[in-house]
């Protein structure tokens, strides 16, 4: 394969990788109405949902029809006077917890949750006992036997 | 020995993790609604739109709910198992057409084939979300109580017909 084809390949990559990268910005988020009185809620709101169909990003982010139908869903129940866990929970009803950025806290979480407050505990646990048998050790105090035997080996090396 | 044995044997233990993940679709999302009464909607029907169809229409019997729209490719590429289901006969197969044209939609069902007894047309997407759509095409099964107990995501093929949705629909219908 000579040389020149190889960096075609590349050039045609870099055009397209180009491509994508503005075609990303160029369509912007559909802007749904917000009443100024519900905006933080509403921006809040939007960054704790996941867009199921492109998983990892908001449905603030993200560009698809159905980030869109729900972010005019979200304005609409603000309008109404939901609360935020009311809308939190009606997404979580229909898309399960998965939707949710930040899970709720319930026994099928708990692991994760607290998990790693489990983990750390017993990380200190062991650095603890290991400091501990460490340095108890070094305070072993000799027997009898060992100190006469030290004595001799301390002579003989006077000597 | 078991010391040093220790960090390998969790080392296994990760890698059969991460190797378990690499064959799960993330795209897959559990559902929710499994185990629960259909959403309550009323739509006008796609065939005639002075004729409301609305939730009620899933009590009494195991019925199939298959969420499509004529912009969905995927939905094209499942017409085929669709219609082979209705062939078969074992339940009616009702259509949420969604988010999509009706004149659109029913030349799609004249030109391609109808397997649906029904359509309801949700033009806005609102009663899809009830039912947590989140991509066409996506099949529901609903027993006779109305319960919605098993979600098929992605385009049906023949073979998900033989070794999922068919025997499923058998063990709906023996259900008193």
């Amino acid at each position: 394969m000579n040389h020149s084809f190889l960096y075609k390949i590349g050039a045609f990559h870099i055009v397209v990788m180009a491509l994508i990268m503005f075609s990303n910005q160029s369509f912007a988020v559909e802007p749904v109405d917000v009443s100024p009185k519900y905006e933080a809620r509403y921006h809040a709101l939007l960054a704790e949902l996941r867009c199921l169909v492109c998983q990892n990003q908001t449905i603030a982010e993200s560009n698809s029809e159905l980030a869109n139908d729900l972010r005019v869903e979200v304005n609409k129940m603000l309008n109404r006077g939901s609360t935020d866990s009311e809308i939190i929970n009606f997404m979580a009803d229909r898309y399960g917890d998965f939707v949710l950025y930040k899970p709720l806290v319930k026994p099928k979480t708990y692991l994760l949750w607290f998990g790693p407050f489990v983990f750390l505990a017993a990380i200190l646990l062991l650095v603890l006992l290991f400091v501990r048998k460490q340095t108890s050790g070094a305070k072993v105090e000799l027997s009898d036997d060992e100190k006469q035997k030290l004595d001799s080996i301390l002579k003989d090396t006077k000597e | 020995m078991f010391k040093y044995l220790l960090p390998v044997i969790l080392f296994f233990v990760l890698c059969g993790f991460l190797f378990i993940g690499l064959y799960k679709d993330p795209s897959e999302v559990p559902s929710p609604l499994i185990g629960k009464s259909v959403p309550e909607f009323s739509l006008p029907m796609l065939e005639d739109s002075s004729v409301q169809f609305s939730n009620n229409e899933f009590l009494g019997k195991v019925s199939i709910l298959n969420v499509w729209a004529t912009w969905c490719f995927a939905c094209k590429q499942e017409h085929p198992a669709l219609l082979e289901l209705a062939k078969r006969n074992i339940a009616p197969i009702y259509g949420l057409n969604y988010k999509d044209d009706a004149g659109k939609a029913k030349l799609y069902l004249r030109d391609f084939g109808n397997p649906f007894k029904a359509n309801a047309f949700d033009e806005a997407g609102r009663v899809a979300i009830d039912w947590g759509v989140y991509g066409a095409p996506e099949t529901f099964l609903i027993d006779k109580k109305g319960i919605i107990r098993y979600k098929h995501i992605g385009p049906l093929t023949l073979n998900d017909l033989d070794n999922k949705i068919q025997p499923l629909i058998q063990q709906l219908k023996n259900e008193s």
